[in-house]
């Protein structure tokens, strides 16, 4: 718990960061700033977890465990991510979103 | 002290993340993106959580970002520039992302959160391991195992999906003998 900070303050930073990563997902149109912005919002939702164990259940470990794994799920689906990003722009010479019509190997 | 701290950390976050989904320089957006995943690992030191601090500081800063610029690298020339975004997208996108926000802090600041007895001190190392392979009720084994599983899959589908294959020039897929095997497996 933050000395002074109520969870109203730290639920809104979390809103605004997660909506930042919203508004990246929706203007960018290349794959790597688009799997940025995911990350944002990955990112938003593990600090919520965290945030609501420790203001609102200080005596369980539920959300610091699911935080943990969000981490994990997240440093899955990066690689993952840019793996077929990677092999994308062997196949098309490209990484833009218009220009990506066929995901077939 | 705490108060001032967090509301640094709050600056730096948002600032830099709106840096890093505006900024038209590829590199310098992954650049922005590392300073909001530190800034986030100061708010996890600031509830006293410092495992996960740790591990946001070495698999964020030093594991996805690296790959994030590896990629970039291998892709694109390091001073190229996005292509801008047309101001109506902008201007939806921004309206949108407005509107869900508004709608949130609305539900936020009108749930009424119960207050607790219970006094928090910080999260032990030692607890989340216990926590994360007992058995009993409200234990996490099988997560944690379905989570490896899933690690290792990923593994060996990254190495496999980046090998790839390279296309000729005509963007046509190149068969070095591959053609033949494949009547053959028929």
């Amino acid at each position: 718990m933050i000395a002074g900070i109520s969870i109203y303050e730290i639920l809104t930073l979390t809103s605004i960061l997660f909506f930042i990563g919203i508004y990246g997902f929706f203007t960018r149109e290349n794959l790597i700033t688009v799997l940025m912005s995911v990350e944002l919002i990955l990112n938003a939702s593990a600090v919520n977890f965290v945030l609501i164990n420790t203001y609102l259940y200080p005596d369980l470990l539920q959300g610091a465990v699911f935080s943990i794994f969000i981490v994990a799920l997240a440093a899955a689906e990066t690689a993952l991510a840019i793996a077929i990003i990677i092999n994308l722009y062997k196949l098309i010479y490209s990484v833009e979103v218009k220009d990506t019509e066929t995901m077939k190997y | 002290m705490e108060t001032i701290i967090f509301y640094i950390l709050a600056a730096i976050i948002i600032l830099f993340a709106v840096a890093s989904v505006t900024s038209r320089k590829i590199l310098r957006a992954v650049i922005y993106l590392l300073f909001v995943l530190i800034g986030i690992a100061g708010l996890y030191f600031l509830v006293d959580y410092n495992f996960l601090a740790a591990i946001q500081l070495t698999v964020y800063g030093g594991g996805i970002i690296v790959l994030f610029i590896f990629a970039v690298l291998l892709i694109h020339h390091v001073e190229l520039e996005l292509e801008k975004t047309a101001l109506k997208k902008k201007l939806i996108a921004g309206a949108l992302s407005a509107a869900g926000l508004a709608v949130t802090l609305w539900a936020i600041s009108t749930y009424p959160f119960p207050e607790t007895t219970a006094t928090y001190t910080s999260i032990e190392v030692a607890d989340i391991g216990r926590k994360l392979l007992s058995y009993e009720d409200g234990g996490f084994i099988l997560p944690f195992e379905v989570i490896s599983v899933l690690l290792v899959a990923v593994m060996i589908g990254a190495i496999v999906v980046a090998k790839g294959k390279k296309l000729s020039e005509d963007r046509s897929p190149k068969t070095e003998d591959g053609s033949e095997k494949l009547i053959e497996n028929n």
